[in-house]
């Protein structure tokens, strides 16, 4: 596989909107394709820098999101609110082992797996390491695919509220830490978005 | 400057590449404001963040961690973080977070409950709590200092939101069926409501009643307190009068309170808001009776239907009831003499008694002793009346009897002891008795026995007369009877008697008429009686005067 050469060896740059190869030499000072006049960029610009801050903003929202209530219930047997580990341990306890198991994944394993995820590969890219290239490829892309699949509980939260309005028999309303789930599940892809995965194949200068 | 060369590999110039740094700067933004905001909420919440309480009850039912409320007003302040049990195991240690307002409310005396559905007669409350689980109530207290444990009660308390008015304490030696929460009622408009009840050391009861704000004004020095509880019928001269105050009163009891007689301050009044509580409203309402004193009678007949709690009366005035009637043992006669103890309230005597306590004695045995045996001297006397024929019940009358025989008096016994006389009622019966004693004695017999005679008597006279007189008086009827035949016969029209008669009237009727022509005639002409009579022209006579009249 190392023995393939890749395009910087070459001197070459490829268009990622028309796919025109571009020699790294014949390129303007713009630095766009010469063809379709995109933007050509030898590997995306601050990519690791980006993808971090996103993935720190993401921490930092996971906090927040999984502390504070996520929905507001109430109804004739009182009112209570409910965060979303509070929410699993309830079906848990209730014997609905494999809703709550499912929104565990969905809300508190993804997002978590993610940010290792990320965190690995960004750890990697930094030094250059040419460890387990092809895994950390597919686990890239295993992470962009799961992404929006945390939207689950926002989903969950605002379909729930909107169905839910029968005034005094029972009325459910989303609460601030849904809004901070929103956030983790939208900066995670955006820090998932920003990673420039060539980076995994890149050798040491 | 020089035409551009054709680029080689190696000379070629480096393209300056800008670094657009602005990009990546601006994306740390994102972290940086995730932080503040996350922050942010840290802080807010640490500042909002409430004391948290620990409360004690005697169980725990119905309590659950995270569900359970804490509300002050109806409004939630807080909610229930843990239930434990307290190291001995012998309260429920209910753990709560409140919010951070809620602090403020903490004193030391601030009061928590849990309230549970209660459903009296005078009121329902809680009833949310069937469907929405337990709260725990709370009510702030005055006190300054701060505290975070707290003993819950176990009954909540009368008063759960403070509203202004005033407490009172009433004393009575038995509150009656008041509970807590029963009304208070001024002029059958309920004012407030009782709130403690409390069994004093001395066995007394102290009721503490809250009278709400606009209507503490009507509790004045002179306010009498009474148990409003039941039903009053009474049957009075003026008809049929029920009175009670309210269906809830009669049901759950109650308490009432009005203006006692204004002239009149109670001693009890001296101490604000300590007032005396009455049994009813007349008790309330009579003036104050002062010190009762005991009085002892003996009568010397039977008291049936005499029962502790009959009234003395002085000339028609209740002055005292009975307050036991014992059999005594007379050993000089050996009789068995009824004795009735009273006690009797001289204040209620009266004008007398007041002008004899203002004469600068005081009130006191002696000076009943005094006062009463001056009275006996005028004819006081105990005597047991009836007061009722249909009922059979008695009374006892203090009346003044100047007809009784002297009594002796000993103004030095204790009780003092009245001198009485057998009732009225009794006395009759005793009347009765000699007047059916003497209609015994009667020799009713011997009058039959004399009458019977007689009758007999009576008897012979009458068939002797049928026998012998009755035939003679036939005959002497029949007798009469012809000759009152005879006599109408001779009367009769027919008779030639009747006629003869008949016509010598008619002969003396023309004679008379003749006599009186011949009187006229003699009336006009008396000198006929010697000339004779004229020849017959006299008629004429006026009738030639009137021609005469006319020709001259």
């Amino acid at each position: 596989m190392t023995a393939l050469r890749q395009s910087l060896e070459l001197g070459l740059v490829l268009c990622r909107t028309c796919g025109l190869a571009v020699s790294r030499a014949s390129l303007e000072l713009d630095r766009r394709c010469p063809r379709c006049q995109s933007r050509i960029e030898q590997r995306t610009p601050f990519s690791t820098e980006m993808t971090l801050a996103w993935l720190i903003a993401g921490m930092v929202f996971y906090i927040p999101a999984n502390l504070l209530p996520v929905m507001h219930t109430s109804g004739l047997l009182g009112e209570s609110d409910s965060t979303i580990l509070g929410g699993i341990l309830e079906f848990w306890r209730a014997g609905d082992w494999d809703i709550a198991l499912l929104i565990f994944i969905a809300s508190v394993a993804v997002p978590f797996t993610k940010f290792i995820a990320i965190g690995l590969l960004l750890l990697t890219v930094r030094k250059n390491s040419p460890w387990q290239q092809h895994q950390r490829t597919t686990l890239y892309r295993i992470v962009e695919f799961i992404g929006y699949w945390s939207m689950l509980d926002v989903i969950v939260v605002a379909l729930t509220s909107a169905l839910m309005q029968f005034q005094v028999l029972g009325t459910a309303e989303p609460r601030a830490g849904i809004a901070f789930f929103c956030a983790v599940v939208v900066v995670t892809m955006l820090s998932a978005l920003s990673f420039d995965p060539r980076l995994i194949w890149d050798r040491p200068a | 400057m020089s035409a551009p060369t054709p680029p080689s590999g190696e000379e070629l110039p480096t393209p300056a590449i800008r670094n657009r740094t602005w990009i990546p700067r601006l994306v740390w933004v994102v972290p940086i404001a995730a932080a503040v905001i996350g922050i942010s909420l840290l802080i807010r919440n640490w500042q909002n963040e409430g004391p948290r309480i620990t409360i004690s009850f005697l169980t725990g039912e119905g309590v659950q961690v995270g569900k359970t409320l804490v509300k002050y007003r109806d409004v939630t302040v807080g909610r229930v973080s843990a239930v434990g049990l307290s190291p001995d195991h012998q309260t429920v240690v209910v753990s709560a977070d409140l919010s951070k307002d809620a602090a403020s409310l903490l004193k030391a005396d601030t009061q928590f409950w849990i309230v549970r559905p209660r459903i009296g007669v005078g009121s329902v409350s809680g009833l949310d709590t069937l469907l929405s689980g337990v709260y725990i109530g709370m009510k702030t207290g005055t006190a300054t200092p701060r505290e975070r444990q707290f003993v819950g009660l176990e009954n909540p308390p009368a008063l759960s939101h403070g509203p202004r008015g005033r407490e009172l304490q009433l004393h009575a030696a038995r509150a009656g069926s008041l509970g807590i929460g029963a009304p208070v009622y001024f002029r059958q408009f309920q004012v407030g409501r009782v709130i403690d009840e409390n069994l004093l050391p001395d066995g007394s009861t102290r009721v503490t009643v809250f009278v709400e704000a606009p209507y503490d004004g009507f509790v004045k020095p002179v306010t009498r307190f009474w148990n409003a509880s039941g039903i009053d019928v009474k049957l009075g001269a003026d008809g049929l009068n029920v009175q009670t105050e309210s269906l809830a009163a009669v049901l759950a009891g109650g308490l009432a309170f009005d203006d006692g007689p204004t002239e009149v301050v109670p001693a009890a009044a001296g101490v604000p808001g300590d007032f005396t509580l009455y049994k009813n409203e007349t008790e309330a309402m009579a003036p104050p009776d002062g010190e009762p004193r005991y009085v002892r009678m003996r009568f010397a007949q039977a008291l049936r239907g005499l029962d502790v709690g009959a009234p003395v009366e002085f000339v028609g005035v209740n002055i005292g009831s009975v307050i036991a009637v014992d059999l005594g043992y007379e050993p000089g006669d050996k009789s068995f003499p009824v004795v009735v103890t009273a006690k009797l309230y001289p204040g209620r005597m009266g004008a007398a008694y007041e002008i004899l306590t203002a004469q600068g004695k005081t009130e006191s045995e002696e000076t009943l002793a005094a006062f009463v045996g001056t009275l006996v001297n005028r004819g006081l006397r105990a005597q047991p009346r009836s007061a009722s024929l249909l009922t059979g019940k008695l009374y006892i009358a203090l009346d003044f009897l100047p007809a009784s025989p002297r009594a002796a008096f000993d103004a030095s016994n204790r009780p003092l002891e009245l001198p009485t006389v057998n009732g009225s009622f009794q006395e009759l019966e005793a009347n009765i008795g000699r007047l059916v004693k003497k209609v015994n004695d009667l020799p009713l017999e011997q009058i039959a026995a004399d009458l019977h005679t007689d009758l007999k008597d009576l008897h012979e006279t009458l068939s002797e007369l049928q026998a012998q007189v009755l035939p003679n008086a036939v005959d002497t009827l029949s007798a009469l009877h012809n000759t009152l035949d005879s006599a109408g016969r001779t009367l009769d029209v027919e008779s030639p008697l009747q006629r003869g008669l008949t016509e010598t009237l008619s002969e003396s009727r023309s004679t008379l008429q003749a006599v009186r022509e011949l009187a006229d005639y003699l009336d006009r002409h008396p000198d006929a009686l010697l000339r004779g009579r004229r020849p017959q022209k006299m008629p004429q006579r006026p009738a030639a005067a009137l021609s005469s009249d006319v020709k001259p």
